[in-house]
């Protein structure tokens, strides 16, 4: 273990606050406006930290505890989280499985404590949740299950140190099917167009955003802190796939990441700007597609690996 | 143990038959442990064989290392399923002698067929069980909806039986007795091996509740007193699932398409257990679906160990086998932890349908809070201890990989793909079970008349909690606890270092990060109360979006937050829906109803019964109800066998 790579999770911590900075501003130049500062999120947070907080008459402890445990979920996924060929500061075979895992026990969190305000639009927030989750985890596992095959690694890092500019060339269809199936995930996961709109507050639309109607002040912040440590930790997984460069100096490689990372905002914002939402029904249809590519990911890999 | 459970039925006064039951169960348990320690221990006990004056059996008990293994749920949750159950029976009219004696029988029962050493022996004590489970489901009786879960239970049981009365005859023919250890030494052609293999899936499928034959399962356990389905679906039926391996370890070396069947059924069960429990409104038939859903788990555990043995790959041996049989005990531990939970709702609301209760956290916080550690440990979260055994199946498939052979690559991806997507609508259903009956606003009187239960109830509920964290933080240690049943299994000595499976390793990780993750919630938490203005708190109503007087009926219920999930597997389900239409614009009247009947119930198996039905029905005439003709037949008989015997000498 590397004294050295305890940079990446504490990087991760600083800089994750810019995605949604980026995404809203590249969304905002699309649309011929100035926009909100970059730095808008780290703004808001250090305002709400500093208020008090209104709790619903209906709620209990759970919605209390919720933020903390939630924030804890991400901060230690993103200790799993390696930065291209640099191995994160724990890694050990079949720690996806954990990471797919944490964030599953972050989302159960919330789900619980979007139920505990007694509110029918968190009701159905919470619902759609658990649905698209539900169906997008296949997805991502058979998208490990690629990678763990192509470069015959079990943990997170050593895949993702073992994804070279060589493998880009001769297996290109397969890491690419894995990649798209990867973007929607991270779209559905992190609820953005086209799957969720971040910016309606009171449609009827919402996954995320109705989930955390009735957070206030310092909570309020650890969840939107939370929201952008799960943007991150998904960006990370695409770009440790999708950027193949992997060098040996730890500078370099951490610029490459987060030049990446920035790449990854960027064209979230874009397919945020070029898309409409997609009406619910579809985007089940959209996940098990998802499902499907990993799944014909896997087989062409398969029979390219006996021929 | 028995005999306290004899003399309880005897004695007329209630809190007298309780306590002469309790003494003979926690003597009997306790009796019972010392062996059964010793033997995980990896002491060795002998086997005791005592004459018996039945043709082909002997008295004849083995402790190994598998029995002991299944004996541990039974020494944790019988004696905590009967301090439960006497708070839960406290307000009974009835005299509970019977009960108790039928309990103490099913207890020991479990005992005995686990360390049975002969065919018949294992029959007989098998009939026992489920003739004293059926009474202890049939409590009730005065209830038809009773009467009816316990003549299904009945039924399936007794076809599950017939099937396993078949497999010992021709294990018994084939050997030439049905000592299990001559039966172990026999051979057996491919082909006996393969129908044998079939009639135990069958026969013990019944009992486990594989799909389709589960169906007994969402009928009895809501029909049962809550300690008795905890007892059943944590313990009872894992007999089943001890059944098929105790076959597979006599049948000798297994090949591959057995562990396929395994894997596949345990993928279907799974997807489908946790599908039907999506669409329940019962609390307790969503978790007796959770059973299914569970026992698929263990059994692609067993069937990747299986197909292990077949390749030789000793990481799939140990990783599926131990991660099958860890999650027998894990289930054990949470599924009993929910149905006492279940028990406690009912027990002070006086309704199991969820869409009646809400609000509960808040009146019964410790029954919640217990509810809540339960639900995150099925759902496979961490750091509880659902989480370890799954990781160990996952593991597997993943480690399969490795190898490169194009069946453990296939095997990986059905791992994976059914294992995470049970997983996904695990967390929906019990997201959707602890928030709706526990969270929110009460949406009825009697949710909102509710209190905390009673200590004695809350007490076992508390201890399975205790373990259920505990074998998640000393995640690696339960290693050492499947590794002894381990090499039961597999017939020859497993040791840690057998392989360089490093799981030990990753299992230390694993339990540190728990331990970590912990820590950063507490220090999180901490860190929010002394933000400058962390500790300043106001109350008010539930944002609602402008609406000026919401009311507890306006919540999300159960049903429409299951919808999208039900209507995207419709065509498995089946949900039938009744009700009015909404009709213009001020619609005075409109009502909404929906169920789930179980598919294979209604699809499969109503038309089979029908069918049979039909044809049997000519026998009738030979059933008069004349007892003279009665004792016309068996003196027939008699004569019959008579001449068929002597006519061969």
């Amino acid at each position: 273990m590397n004294i050295y790579s305890w940079i990446f999770p504490l990087s991760a911590l600083m800089l994750s606050p810019l995605m949604p900075g980026i995404i809203n501003r590249v969304k905002a130049i699309v649309a011929g406006r100035h926009g909100a500062p970059l730095l808008q999120l780290y703004f808001d947070l250090y305002k709400l930290l500093r208020k008090g907080s209104v709790y619903s008459t209906s709620t209990t402890m759970i919605i209390r505890f919720a933020p903390s445990v939630i924030i804890a979920c991400l901060v230690l996924a993103t200790m799993i989280l390696p930065w291209g060929g640099m191995p994160a500061p724990i890694s050990f075979s079949g720690d996806f499985i954990l990471l797919i895992y944490l964030l599953g026990l972050a989302r159960f969190t919330t789900v619980l404590a979007a139920l505990d305000t007694g509110s029918a639009f968190e009701g159905m927030g919470a619902s759609r949740e658990v649905q698209f989750a539900a169906l997008a985890e296949p997805s991502l596992m058979l998208g490990f299950l690629v990678l763990i095959l192509h470069t015959g690694s079990l943990g997170l890092s050593e895949i993702s140190s073992g994804i070279n500019v060589a493998d880009w060339q001769t297996s290109a269809p397969v890491l690419i099917m894995v990649s798209f199936a990867w973007f929607f995930i991270l779209l559905t996961e992190n609820s953005r167009i086209p799957v969720d709109d971040p910016n309606t507050h009171l449609e009827l639309t919402m996954i995320h955003e109705v989930m955390v109607l009735d957070y206030s002040g310092p909570d309020f912040a650890f969840i939107q802190y939370a929201a952008a440590l799960k943007l991150w930790i998904f960006g990370g997984l695409l770009v440790n796939l999708v950027v193949p460069l992997r060098l040996e100096s730890l500078g370099l490689q951490s610029l490459i990441f987060i030049s990446g990372m920035f790449i990854i905002s960027l064209l979230v914002g874009l397919t945020e700007s070029l898309m409409a939402r997609l009406r619910l029904v579809n985007i089940s249809k959209i996940l098990i597609g998802s499902a499907t590519l990993s799944l014909i990911a896997l087989m062409v890999k398969l029979v390219g690996y006996y021929q | 143990m028995m005999l306290g459970g004899f003399f309880a039925m005897l004695i007329k006064s209630k809190t007298a038959s309780y306590r002469i039951a309790n003494l003979g169960l926690f003597l009997g348990s306790y009796l019972i442990s010392i062996p059964v320690i010793s033997t995980l221990m990896g002491m060795h006990n002998l086997p005791v064989n005592i004459g018996w004056m039945v043709p082909g059996g002997t008295f004849s008990f083995k402790l190994d290392a598998l029995s002991a293994f299944f004996c541990l749920p039974v020494l944790i949750i019988s004696p905590l399923a009967m301090v439960y159950g006497k708070s839960y029976m406290a307000h009974e009219d009835k005299h509970l002698g019977k009960h108790w004696f039928f309990f103490n029988l099913l207890s020991a029962c479990m005992f005995l067929l686990m360390i049975s050493n002969n065919g018949l022996m294992f029959l007989m004590i098998w009939e026992i069980m489920t003739l004293a489970s059926f009474f202890l489901v049939m409590y009730d009786d005065e209830k038809n909806e009773v009467r009816e879960a316990g003549w299904t239970y009945l039924i399936a049981a007794h076809i599950g039986t017939a099937a396993l009365l078949l497999l010992f005859a021709i294990l018994g023919n084939d050997a030439g007795s049905l000592q299990f250890d001559r039966i172990a030494a026999s051979n057996h052609t491919a082909l006996s091996i393969g129908i044998l293999f079939f009639l135990a899936i069958f026969g013990f499928g019944v009992k486990a509740g594989f799909v389709p034959l589960h169906i007994w399962l969402p009928e009895a356990h809501p029909a049962a007193p809550s300690h008795i389905s905890a007892l059943m679906s944590g313990v009872m039926i894992k007999t089943g699932i001890y059944g098929i391996l105790r076959i597979l370890v006599l049948l000798g070396h297994p090949t591959a398409y057995m562990g396929w069947t395994l894997v596949i059924i345990g993928m279907v069960s799974g997807v489908t257990g946790v599908v039907f429990a999506l669409a329940q409104h019962d609390l307790k038939r969503l978790l007796a679906y959770h059973s299914v859903e569970n026992i698929g788990i263990i059994a692609i555990g067993i069937g990747t160990g299986v197909l292990g043995l077949v390749w030789n790959i000793p990481s799939l041996v140990i990783l599926g086998f131990g991660g099958g049989l860890l999650h027998v005990l894990n289930h054990a531990l949470f599924k009993s932890l929910l149905f006492f939970g279940a028990g406690a709702v009912t027990h002070i609301t006086g309704t199991r349908n969820i869409e009646l209760l809400g609000g509960l956290l808040k009146k019964a916080r410790w029954t919640g809070w217990t509810f809540l550690i339960g639900s995150a440990a099925i759902s496979g979260l961490p750091p509880f201890n659902g989480f370890v055994s799954e990781f160990f199946i996952y593991f597997a498939g993943i480690r399969g990989i490795k190898t490169a052979a194009p069946g453990p690559v296939i095997l990986a991806a059905c791992i994976l793909v059914s294992l995470a997507l049970i997983g996904g609508l695990a967390v929906a259903c019990f997201s959707k079970a602890f928030g709706i009956v526990f969270l929110g606003e009460p949406r009825s009187e009697r949710a909102s008349n509710a209190h905390e239960a009673d200590k004695m109830i809350l007490l076992p509920m508390l201890i399975l909690s205790f373990l259920c964290i505990c074998i998640g933080l000393l995640a690696p240690l339960t290693l050492y606890l499947v590794l002894p049943p381990l090499q039961t299994l597999v017939g020859f000595p497993v040791q840690i270092g057998y392989s360089t499976v490093g799981v030990l390793q990753i299992l230390s990780i694993i339990t540190l990060l728990f331990a970590l993750l912990i820590v950063l919630a507490t220090m999180f938490y901490l860190i929010r109360r002394k933000l400058p203005r962390g500790t300043e708190e106001s109350t008010a109503g539930t944002w609602d979006c402008g609406y000026a007087e919401p009311t507890a009926r306006m919540q999300y219920t159960a049903s429409s937050y299951a919808q999208p999930l039900t209507e995207l597997f419709q065509p498995l389900l089946g949900t039938k829906q009744h009700g009015k239409k909404v009709e213009g614009f001020f619609p005075a009247q409109a009502d909404f109803h929906s169920e789930t009947p179980d598919a294979a119930r209604e699809k499969l198996f109503t038309p089979i019964f029908v069918l049979v039905n039909r044809l049997i029905s000519p026998f009738r005439k030979v059933q008069h109800g004349n007892l003279n003709g009665y004792l016309l037949y068996i003196a027939i008989t008699l004569i019959v066998l008579l001449v068929w015997k002597t006519g061969f000498h």
